[in-house]
């Protein structure tokens, strides 16, 4: 795809590293004002991207004006767009489905579908593509299970997602609402006869103090926070192994590190490169700088999380599967942080430790200059990956 | 040295359930944060600070055992 407009310097990448610029412009300020003016600010810096996202008082998530200046649509049950008691409702409903518990007691389903995936992308042949017969189908699969989402409804869904992510493209409008319309179904059939999945649970436990667009909603922003975002980190993090073979030698020789690997990976390829905008509700003083009362402010977690930062050892920059786990952000942080934290590092865990252990000579099938990655998406990751064994 | 969760800030992550299981839980009913134990030896004091700046919702804090709290106890990020 030909570009015809500069990528904005928080969404490039070189591989899996940050761009000088963005290290240049995270050394000499904490936010700075990007040009081109939208976001009004872009947050680099570790601590002042914790405050704001901890700040949901002065902060808003509501997301911000069109830029022909229409107030987008509103979006029952949306869990990321939305502010204070609408929003603590909407997470106190599904929170106690997503406790570490929970998801541990998943641990055989989601065992079982990267198991049929590894025999798949076996007989696929060498040199395969993990995205395509790995991470994307063991995440949706899973995704599927959790929310009682009928299988045949993935690739469907997995189109619409793709051109809703091609950014400027024509069709992601559409896409967008035939997305939206997908769970709208769902709810409608769940709510005739509730299922297992979280959207049957939902109904049969709140009945009709939730309604059917909040089911859809709820579902839809599990779907969007879980289907895309563990498919690149599974995607990237093979890539960031394959492309540090001692590290990947580490993880062999000691599986037990695998805990502390799945945390350093989330943190190293940190694959929402941004956080969902917030507007500021006041003029707030923050880093030196004075945001002003409606200004959008974008949060670079993926700066935060790999610019060398004052309050560490200066080694953010290194990918260390024996890190002990730290508070890095690539899983949000305050009030919005992510629900499916659980189910994110269980399948990460799950889907990678199947991996070394079957194919115990994993290696790349190409050269990573050749590898495409998807910039404009809303997780960044690479588009094929191609590898041997 | 006390331990001290606020249920009110918590938003459920498990965070801390996940790394520190032996002080951490999470209810069954709401996904919210309980305590396994409200005090804690010199020993675990690491360990619960890192826990403390985990957390995303900054619900944990830790005190001394006689006191109120302080703010020199209260995170380590």
């Amino acid at each position: 795809m030909t570009q015809s407009f500069e990528l904005p310097v928080d969404k490039r990448r070189n591989v899996l590293d940050p761009v000088p610029e963005l290290l240049e412009l995270n050394a000499r300020a904490p936010l700075f004002r990007p040009p081109g003016g939208m976001p009004h600010w872009i947050v680099t810096d570790r601590e002042v991207v914790r405050q704001i996202l901890a700040d949901a008082e002065r902060f808003s998530s509501m997301p911000p004006p069109e830029p022909d200046g229409r107030k987008p649509d509103p979006h029952p049950g949306s869990l990321l767009q939305t502010d204070g008691a609408e929003h603590s409702r909407l997470r106190r409903l599904v929170a106690p489905m997503f406790t570490v518990r929970q998801m541990k007691a998943l641990e055989p389903m989601m065992a079982r579908i990267v198991d049929q995936r590894l025999e798949v992308l076996e007989r696929a042949g060498r040199p395969a593509d993990l995205m395509r017969y790995f991470a994307r189908p063991v995440s949706g699969l899973i995704l599927a299970e959790l929310i009682g989402l009928p299988r045949d409804d993935l690739s469907e869904l997995s189109r619409l997602g793709d051109h809703r992510a091609s950014g400027h493209s024509p069709r992601r409008h559409p896409a967008t609402s035939e997305y939206v319309g997908h769970f709208r179904k769902l709810a409608a059939a769940q709510r005739r006869d509730p299922g297992e999945g979280l959207a049957g649970m939902l109904i049969r436990e709140h009945g009709d103090a939730v309604s059917d667009e909040e089911v859809a909603g709820i579902c839809e922003s599990v779907a969007n926070g879980s289907i895309e975002n563990t498919a690149e980190t599974i995607g990237l993090g093979v890539l960031a192994l394959l492309c540090h073979p001692d590290q990947l030698a580490l993880l062999r020789e000691r599986p037990e590190l695998m805990d502390r690997a799945v945390e350093e990976l989330l943190r190293y390829v940190s694959v929402v490169a941004s956080v969902s905008p917030r507007t500021a509700l006041v003029d707030v003083e923050i880093g030196g700088e004075l945001i002003k009362a409606g200004e959008v402010v974008s949060c670079s977690v993926f700066a935060a999380n790999r610019c060398p930062y004052g309050g560490d050892d200066g080694t953010a920059d290194r990918l260390d599967v024996a890190r002990e786990p730290g508070n890095h952000l690539a899983l949000g942080f305050g009030v919005h942080f992510c629900l499916g934290a659980a189910l994110a590092r269980l399948q990460l865990r799950i889907a990678l430790t199947g991996l070394l252990e079957r194919f115990p000579g994993l290696r790349l099938g190409t050269g990573v200059e050749e590898l495409r990655f998807r910039s404009l998406a809303p997780q960044f990751g690479v588009e094929t990956l191609p590898v041997l064994w | 040295m006390g331990i001290r969760v606020d249920r009110d800030s918590c938003v459920g992550s498990g965070a801390c359930a996940l790394f520190e299981p032996e002080f951490f839980d999470q209810s069954e009913e709401d996904g919210l944060v309980v305590l396994r134990a409200r005090e804690a030896g010199a020993e675990a004091l690491p360990a619960l600070r890192r826990a403390a700046s985990r957390c995303p919702a900054r619900a944990i804090t830790l005190v001394p055992s006689d006191g109120q709290g302080s703010a020199g106890w209260d995170r380590s990020d």
